[in-house]
């Protein structure tokens, strides 16, 4: 009876435990396993950015951070206390900690203070043996060496935000910290991130790490070359001075861009870590804008930068001639109307052609142009050149600009379009607005023959595990088409007036060059100057003065470079914006040292 | 069994063994689950030899009891059972009022020279009381009987609850049941019984304090508090359940090793088995256990006093029940009670108290044969 009663009870208990053990085995197989691993992600280090020459332009640097693990902690407030007597703790510093605090768990290690002196860490170094629980954590932070330089080209990483958590994939992200904001940066993320690895960490009830079981190693991301020369970047920074304004310069050859400057700029090292209230709100609300990216976004009217290619369109619609004459006189007039189109040159230009209009930039000659075109077709043909429309630069948050049209000014404004429009289209003002992007590619287009590449920041990447960069060929964008290539070598000629002929607005600088250069100045009204009023730069304020503007390429006969130069409020083209320039071409095609021709492999 | 026991009785050794007054098979049961107990032990302490030392030095003093016991006959401690009895309830009382606190709960009393827990000589003490008083009754008990019989059992049961110390309350209580049980009683009245139980778990429920309140209903549902009180079971069952069919290997069980079993080298000890030597290990385990019991039950039907078929019976049973409260609760079947795992679990108090009950056991059976002869 008893006997029955023990035997009965233990076939129960042998029944549960063949439940649990033979049964439900892989069950509690994986409970287990997932008790006792921890896999923790281990984030790839970001590629780096170098320059045409192998200039490191983004870097990976240590960065060091105190940690705490609180669990190993007793007092914190006095832990924190006795820190603080010779680490700097911030208050927000201190803020953030406690939030992280909270949402971390206790065996977890926090960070109190980032990017920490060598001086603090040589001094906790020396101390850390009274501080259980605190260490030195070493992490690897993005760092840009030429700091303010390439700021508007590369943009900058910084921390991952909670929005850009929604967006970005989880899996790959893990264990990233730092994902890029703008830019380059921004716009090669996918590239330069690199693969998430993985390690496996047996840990015990406690969640102490025991030993790691197994590695799955991150991969690098990919290094990137830019066609960028830090040192002819560096040239045009000082050839513009202290002024506001933009360069950017193209390779017609293949659209690399050489230069990209806009100034005033900041340093983008700040906002890799969080940069400070105090410190960003300067920075934005600086009167300058130095974080508004003039090169890429700064919208200008072109004003007579314009003129080569609308003296094309003359040619190509059959308008007008090199050859054809006009008297120009002060202004210009729509017949039957009474407003005054005036020349900027007050007693006007007398007997013109293509040439000379263009080397003087004159304009009541292409009023007359532009009223024989009309708008339809001035604006047929000026898209081609990529105005009104994204230049497709790698990088991100370009603007079109405005190339206007009577179809345009309907739907955007709801009013037609005035004959008077048309006329002051074709000296490059009135509605029409353009970036300094879409100037050097249009001087590209010129420097070309109707030909051009998509400009482009990056000309090679380094895969993974790779040694050698793979160069990327040039996309080839629309061609720009003309009935016959001698309207191309009129133009050119006229712009290479500009510069090297006796009556050219940018003599000055052509005097002395030991190189022949197609250029055109280009000056852009800041404000509207009432008719039979005088603009005098000596009386207007800073602020109001005219933007200058020079566009050139660079030698004719076999163009390497083509450049834009908008200098804001600069005055005229020709006496701020076209010496810029020249200090510019002469770097790049006379001091060979800027030309890389080997890649340095890192 | 029949087998081994006459090839060993054949052996020269038997006279040593009838020297010493203990059955043979028993014994040897007993020794190799004391000698698995020590291997586990060493693995759920983490290699710690002062511990598997101090367990030596606890199952010598065990053994040493067991040997005493089994040369008293049972009819010498029958003559001591009131009077244990009666000590055994001054003792709970004496805790009560100036016991000794440990883990929450006062158990302990201090006699200056020995520290130790009155609750388990009561696991002796009970059942001896309770065959005394049925050996003297006419069998199968009167309702009058029982109920006398109840009286003893509560007595030192409610004490024992009031420490608080629900386990071993049950335990005892056991123990004490099992002498009725064995004495006879009806299947009527058993049901009755059942049914009395049944409607006074309410009343009993809010007698219960709120851990052990907690412990039922984490029983039920152990994902109620995964990391409070319902992270000892969950734990546990995923040791014993990962241990498959032949276990992770000795030192090998990672729940163990890596002190995710609580209590591991205690109450839970059974876990740690379970998980490095799998079903096979915990099969065989529970194998040895049941030889030890019905070998337990047969030498208690073949004794010749009442006194003695009631007090060996009982013994078998208790020890039987010590074994399925642990182990159903460490696989989350039972409640957690704190009821250590007989023979194998590290404690000093249980292993001399087993041992010593054995050594009964083993009078009961040599006694018999002196007799007999």
């Amino acid at each position: 009876m008893s006997a029955l009663l023990v035997a009965g009870t233990f076939i129960l208990l042998i029944m549960r435990l063949y439940d649990l053990q033979i049964t439900n085995y892989s069950h509690y197989q994986t409970l287990s396993d997932d008790n006792r691993v921890r896999v923790l992600p281990i984030a790839p280090t970001r590629g780096l950015i170098i320059d045409r020459n192998g200039e490191i332009l983004a870097d990976n640097t240590p960065n060091y951070q105190l940690v705490i693990t609180s669990s190993q902690v007793k007092d914190m407030s006095e832990l924190i206390a006795t820190l603080a007597e010779f680490i700097d703790i911030q208050e927000h510093e201190l803020a953030r900690f406690n939030k992280a605090l909270k949402r971390q768990q206790s065996f977890q290690q926090t960070p109190l203070k980032l990017n920490l002196t060598e001086q603090e860490v040589a001094k906790f170094a020396v101390n850390q043996h009274r501080y259980p629980g605190v260490e030195i954590a070493a992490h690897s932070t993005r760092y840009y060496p030429q700091k303010n330089s390439f700021a508007h080209a590369l943009g900058y990483v910084g921390r991952i935000n909670e929005k850009e958590l929604t967006k970005l994939d989880k899996q790959k992200y893990q264990g990233t910290s730092h994902v890029g904001k703008v830019g380059i940066e921004k716009y090669y993320e996918t590239d330069l991130h690199g693969e998430v690895g993985y390690q496996h960490v047996e840990i015990n009830a406690q969640g102490r790490s025991l030993r790691v079981l197994k590695t799955q190693t991150s991969l690098p991301g990919m290094d990137i070359q830019l066609s960028l020369i830090a040192r002819l970047q560096e040239v045009a920074e000082e050839a513009l001075g202290e002024e506001n304004g933009a360069i950017v310069a193209i390779d017609p050859n293949n659209g690399d861009v050489l230069a990209f400057v806009s100034q005033p700029n900041y340093d983008p090292n700040l906002f890799v870590n969080g940069i400070g209230q105090l410190a960003y709100s300067a920075l934005r609300d600086d009167k300058h804008r130095p974080l508004f990216n003039r090169a890429l976004i700064g919208q200008y009217p072109p004003g007579s930068t314009v003129k080569p290619i609308v003296a094309l369109a003359g040619l190509q619609y059959g308008v007008t001639w090199p050859e054809k004459t006009m008297y120009a006189g002060p202004f210009f007039q729509l017949p039957g109307k009474a407003r005054k189109y005036r020349d900027w040159k007050k007693e006007g230009h007398g007997i013109v052609n293509m040439d000379s209009a263009i080397a003087q930039s004159c304009d009541v000659y292409f009023y007359q142009l532009g009223d024989e075109l009309g708008i339809d077709r001035m604006h047929e043909f000026l898209i081609q050149f990529g105005l009104g429309s994204r230049t497709k630069l790698d990088t991100v948050g370009e603007v079109k600009g405005l190339m206007p049209s009577p179809e345009w000014k309907r739907s955007a404004r709801g009013q037609p379009w005035y004959p008077g429009e048309t006329i002051i289209t074709s000296i490059g003002q009135g509605y029409m607005l353009t970036t300094p992007l879409q100037l050097a590619v249009m001087t590209a287009y010129i420097a070309n023959h109707g030909t051009m590449y998509q400009p482009r920041f990056v000309r090679a990447t380094r895969p993974t595990g790779t040694l050698k960069f793979e160069n990327k060929q040039p996309i080839p964008i629309a061609k720009v088409k003309v009935d016959d290539e001698s309207y191309w070598q009129a133009i050119e000629q006229a712009m290479v007036s500009v510069v090297h002929a006796p009556n050219g607005t940018a003599r000055r600088i052509g005097a002395d060059a030991s190189y022949q250069m197609a250029g055109k100045t280009g000056t852009a009204q800041v404000f509207g100057i009432a008719q039979d009023e005088e603009y005098d730069k000596e009386t207007t304020p800073k602020h109001l003065q005219d933007h200058a503007l020079f566009v050139a390429y660079a030698p004719v006969e076999n163009p390497v470079i083509a450049i834009a130069v908008v200098v804001e409020n600069g005055g005229s083209g020709s006496s701020a914006a076209a010496p810029v320039a020249r200090k510019i071409l002469d770097a790049y095609l006379q001091d060979k040292t800027l030309e890389g021709k080997h890649i340095v492999s890192r | 069994m029949s087998v081994a026991k006459s090839s060993l009785y054949e052996h020269p050794l038997r006279v040593v063994y009838h020297f010493l007054k203990i059955d043979t098979a028993l014994f040897m049961a007993l020794v190799i689950l004391c000698i698995s107990g020590l291997v586990v032990l060493y693995s759920a302490s983490g290699g710690d030899m002062d511990a598997i030392q101090r367990q030596l030095v606890r199952l010598g003093i065990g053994f040493a009891g067991l040997l005493l016991f089994a040369q008293i006959p049972a009819d010498q401690l029958r003559s001591w059972s009131l009077w244990l009895y009666i000590i055994g309830v001054v003792l709970l009382v004496l805790v009560l009022v100036l016991g000794e606190t440990g883990k929450g709960a006062q158990r302990w009393l201090n006699l200056g020279f020995v520290r130790f827990q009155p609750s388990e000589l009561m696991k002796i003490w009970l059942p001896m009381m309770m065959a005394w008083y049925y050996a003297k009754q006419v069998l199968p008990p009167s309702l009058k009987d029982i109920f006398v019989g109840f009286v003893i059992v509560m007595v030192p049961a409610a004490l024992i609850i009031k420490q608080p110390d629900l386990g071993t309350s049950i335990l005892v209580t056991g123990a004490g049941l099992f002498v009725i049980f064995l004495a006879g009683i009806r299947y009527r009245v058993i049901a009755v019984f059942v049914g009395l139980a049944l409607a006074a778990a309410p009343a009993f429920w809010f007698y219960l304090r709120d851990y052990q309140r907690g412990r039922i209903l984490t029983l039920l549902d152990p994902e109620r508090d995964p990391l409070g009180a319902g992270y000892h079971i969950i734990q546990s069952k995923i040791a014993i359940g990962s241990g498959g069919v032949y276990g992770r290997g000795w030192l090998n069980g990672t729940q163990s090793q890596l002190d995710f079993i609580p209590e591991r080298s205690t109450d839970f000890i059974f876990s740690v088995l379970s998980e490095e030597f799998g079903f096979f290990g915990t099969s065989l385990l529970i194998m040895v256990y049941l030889f030890i019991v019905v070998r337990g039950l047969v030498i208690s039907a073949r004794a010749q006093t009442c006194y003695a078929r009631l007090l060996g019976g009982a013994i078998s049973l208790s020890f039987f029940s010590y074994v399925f409260v642990n182990i159903g609760m460490v696989s989350g079947m039972l409640p957690v009670v704190g009821v250590p795992l007989p023979l194998i679990s590290y404690g000093g108090t249980s292993m001399v108290t087993l041992l010593t009950m054995f050594g009964i056991l083993m009078s009961i059976h040599s006694h018999r044969k002196l007799l007999g002869h």
